[in-house]
């Protein structure tokens, strides 16, 4: 409860009380996690309506109004679509710590699916990374995974 | 039978990075008395009050409930309405809604926000799912990167082109009192402000700013009395067409400004935007928006923007002036974002605007972004529909 | 006021923790039944409502989780961020304002976050947060002042608890159904006096939706319509000190309002049925004093004399109401949803027979700061 700038006579109150918080993944986002820690592979669904295969798989098909159920089986290979080096600092609201700078955020076009999948691409050299280029997934060592996004560390680039 | 609806009075604070000599209720109090004032009500004229920002940002819970002293809503209906940048906007529609259903006669919409009071990106962030995205996504400019990096990509667009679009907002604002950046920038300038995320620099986006906005909505019978040229809403649409930033698909453009625009045109009976339209308020967070969006808004072809700009066609005096106000890109309080630009474009429809007035406008266009790629559009004119 | 009906309803369950289903599951099984039970398809629906809490649900622009599970895809759609009520009115808005059909569909799962620190939030952070202000403490100020003005004991209140858990027996979706007795009440833990575990609501997870439709789209619906007579909100002042908290004024205005569009001037001859916001068992007599039913002060003597019991001419509360389940923002919506039932004659073991005329209430911020009210009927 101090005053963390200076305004003169004019007082400020500081809040950080972090909320805590338990998510449910729900059904399809379970098994694509159990998947990872099973077979260290990415599973889709398809829409029986437009054949559109969504990762991670998800209950519906918005455009459609489609609910799915058509689980399939998609490599851990993906193309970058886009990426942003990011290079501004800010906090990271799971931890409240600053993140490390730079990082690069990934648009990964899984193969098989059609729409697109977000995680960290660990380059951060603009100069050697480009859209349309090939990234692997890379796991967490299996006695490590938690059933969460973070099982997979990040997508490198092939050579 | 839906009643016609039309603005009489609008009001906002004087846009800054901090306001610590206001807390969020006194700032509310700030732009509801200045469109009290515009259009010489008294609070107690007041039926009715929808309110909107982004709880995150000041950590407030029941913001509707909570300001009331600033809003005036003590011993008045109100209610929140809140769906991210497009707030402004929605607060807007929801309030002519409350006119056009004959439940209320005059109704004031605020939107506000001090985003001095928490860390933007921060919070920003948490609007990502937790389960998937929340650990990769880094808030709003990245995935705006990956826009402006496919339409670069598909038409060859530079980044000078985009420096252009900050350049005229900036200098826009010149004009406008109100506005939270007033100091001249050059295309140099744009392009030698530091790297945020490929290809976007600093003076590329918007501000953080503490600021409110108010405006009054009056019903057809009563707005004629209230004001001599009220601003009468011909059209109101919203696409929040994703739920999932994964599904955006970059390279078809804006769909949701598409849908809605495609649907206000109709209901607007607009033909040919850039005729048609005399001014357009469009929130713009970013510089590339103000060359690929106006394509999508039918203002000229696809890839014809940064030409389009270049020409000089949305500079005051030009074909269809864009952000006389000088825009997102010279003001952001994000809650009241959108609704500066419903308020903006009201201003010039009743021929309010000052300094930054455009001459002669009959039609005005007004538009919202937020969420995951979503769009809302307001059309306002002169003509009571 | 046009005529408007509200012509589909669902609502799930409500449970401590529906671990297996996330919110967006929740609103797409919303959606999907309310289009079921109106016989609507989602092509007969031109604009949608969600409801959600961002601090609720832990996230910033908390309406993006589930605006595609609402059917909102391509369609006009907007959020209210308070109780249901208050949703389903602006829904009801944008029917009168020109839309033919709009869904309103509203969620929570109280399980997922903390709702201590999510209602301790909606406290002033320079005044009030810091002192622990939380949706019970300030209720519990509340009773304490109602109980000294009018002297009222524990025991009436106890009383309120007693029916309503009782009535959430014949009510299948409630969260507590239970059996009690007065003593039952008056020995269960202390919370914040004088407020004891069971005179609180419980938190629950839950989901429920409705359709409301204009006039032409009532005939294209396969359920019987309810319509919509009257309906309004107020809002008092915020902070706690500045209110006289055994008058809610803010509900007797409202009210007054939503009374004089339905052209009721004797309440308690116009209703059958109430579903009105007891998120503690003080708030059904406070409640009904404001809501015109009988003086101020007098609210527990409606119980006393048998007026609001199952048996009595004025149930309140058939379903258990929020006492025995709430899911935050969803309650409102289920009040008017167990009015729908009634009207329609499908409350089943919780029906009152033959009832015409029902009051659906709702309340957002502290200590029923803000209050809406509807008026429905089964007769145009």
């Amino acid at each position: 409860m101090t005053t963390e700038r200076d305004y003169g006579q004019l007082l400020t109150l500081t809040f950080s009380t972090p909320m805590p918080y338990e998510w449910s993944i729900g059904k399809y986002g379970s098994l694509f996690f159990h998947e990872i820690r099973a077979h260290q592979r990415f599973i889709g669904i398809r829409c029986p309506q437009c054949g559109k295969v969504y990762v991670p798989p998800r209950r519906l098909c918005a455009p459609c109004f489609m609910e799915l159920d058509e689980l399939v089986i998609l490599a851990n290979l993906g193309t970058i679509m886009a990426f942003s080096v990011v290079n501004y600092p800010f906090p990271d609201p799971a931890t409240g710590e600053q993140r490390p700078i730079p990082y690069t955020y990934g648009y990964i076009k899984i193969e098989g699916s059609d729409n697109i999948f977000s995680h960290i691409i660990n380059e951060t050299n603009v100069e050697r990374i480009a859209v349309g280029m090939k990234v692997a997934a890379v796991f967490r060592d299996r006695e490590e995974m938690q059933g969460n996004i973070q099982d997979i560390k990040y997508f490198e680039i092939m050579e | 039978m839906a009643r016609r609806v039309a603005i009489v009075g609008t009001g906002q604070t004087d846009h800054r990075s901090h306001r610590p000599d206001v807390n969020g209720r006194e700032m509310i109090y700030e732009a509801v008395k200045r469109a009290l004032d515009d259009c010489e009500l008294s609070i107690h004229d007041i039926d009715a009050v929808v309110i909107g920002n982004m709880d995150h940002f000041e950590s407030i819970n029941y913001v509707d409930t909570w300001s009331v002293e600033g809003s005036g809503a003590v011993m008045k209906p109100i209610m929140k309405v809140t769906t991210g940048g497009t707030t402004g906007t929605s607060v807007a529609i929801a309030a002519y809604y409350h006119v056009a259903s004959g439940l209320f006669d005059r109704v004031l919409a605020i939107g506000w926000e001090k985003n001095s009071e928490s860390d933007t990106t921060a919070a920003i962030i948490t609007c990502s799912d937790p389960i998937w995205d929340r650990f990769s996504y880094s808030g709003a400019i990245p995935s705006l990167a990956t826009e402006a990096s496919a339409y670069m990509k598909q038409y060859g667009a530079t980044q000078e082109d985009a420096a252009r679009v900050a350049v005229r907002d900036r200098t826009h604002a010149l004009n406008n009192p109100h506005a939270h950046l007033r100091r001249p920038i050059t295309v140099e300038d744009v392009m030698a402000s530091p790297m945020l995320a490929y290809p976007i620099k600093l003076l590329d986006v918007c501000p953080r700013t503490d600021g409110a906005a108010a405006v009054v909505f009056a019903a057809d019978g009563v707005a004629q009395k209230i004001a001599p040229k009220p601003a009468w809403i011909r059209a109101c649409a919203v696409r929040h067409t994703y739920t999932w930033f994964g599904d955006v698909d970059y390279n078809a453009g804006l769909v949701s400004l598409q849908g809605a625009s495609r649907e206000a045109y109709q209901q607007a009976g607009i033909r040919n935007p850039a005729e048609d339209i005399d001014v357009a308020e469009l929130y713009l967070p970013y510089s590339y928006a103000g060359l690929k969006w106006i394509e999508e808004l039918g203002f000229c072809g696809p890839g014809e923007g940064p030409g389009f700009i270049q020409d000089g066609h949305t500079d005051m005096g030009g074909k269809i002036p864009v952000n006389p106000s000088g825009g997102v890109i010279s003001t952001n309080c994000i809650g009241a974002t959108a609704l500066l630009r419903v308020a903006e474009a009201a201003g010039q429809v009743m021929g309010k605007a000052s300094q930054r007035q455009v001459p002669d406008v009959e039609v005005a266009l007004a538009t919202g972004f937020g969420g995951c790629f979503w769009s809302d559009m307001v059309i306002l004119g002169t003509v009571r529909p | 006021m046009d005529n408007i009906a509200i012509v589909g309803a669902a609502q799930t369950t409500y449970e401590r923790r529906k671990k297996d289903k996330t919110c967006y599951d929740l609103v797409f099984e919303m959606t999907k039944q309310v289009l079921e039970d109106s016989g609507l398809t989602l092509k007969d629906i031109d604009n949608v409502i969600t409801v959600s809490n961002d601090f609720l649900d832990g996230r910033t622009i908390s309406s993006m989780a589930v605006g595609e599970a609402a059917g909102a895809h391509d369609k006009n759609v907007s959020t209210v961020e308070g109780d249901g009520t208050f949703g389903a009115l602006y829904g009801a808005m944008r029917v009168l304002g020109g839309f033919n059909t709009t869904l309103v569909v509203a969620h929570s799962k109280g399980s997922e976050g903390d709702v201590k620190h999510i209602t301790n939030a909606m406290f002033d952070p320079i005044f009030q947060r810091f002192l622990g202000l939380e949706a019970i403490t300030a209720s519990a100020l509340q009773a304490s002042v109602y109980m000294d003005r009018y002297g009222i004991r524990e025991e009436s209140f106890a009383q309120v608890s007693v029916k309503n858990h009782g009535n959430a027996k014949n009510n299948p979706y409630a969260h507590l159904p239970m059996d009690l007795t007065i003593e039952d009440v008056m020995g269960s833990r202390k919370i914040a006096d004088p407020l004891k575990l069971l005179d609180c609501s419980p938190v629950s997870d839950g989901a429920a939706a409705i359709i409301i439709a204009n006039e032409s789209y009532t005939s294209k619906a396969k359920t019987k319509p309810v319509w919509i007579k009257g309906l309004a909100h107020c809002a008092e002042a915020y902070f706690l000190g500045d209110r006289d908290l055994a008058d809610p004024r803010s509900l007797r205005d409202a009210a007054e309002k939503a009374y004089a569009m339905a052209e009721i001037t004797d309440p308690m001859k116009a209703f059958d049925v109430v579903e009105l916001y007891d998120a503690f068992s003080y708030m059904e007599p406070l409640w009904l004093e404001g809501l015109g039913f009988c003086s101020p002060g007098e609210g527990c003597k409606l119980l006393d004399d048998g007026i609001t019991t199952m048996s009595g001419t004025l149930p309140v509360n058939p379903s258990g109401g929020v006492l025995s389940a709430h899911a935050l923002l969803v309650a409102g919506l289920a009040r008017i949803i167990e009015a729908v039932l009634q009207l329609r004659g499908e409350a089943e073991n919780r029906q009152v027979p033959g009832a015409k005329t029902a009051l659906a209430h709702g309340i957002n911020g502290p200590c029923g700061q803000s209050h809406c009210v509807w008026v429905l009927s089964s007769e145009k």
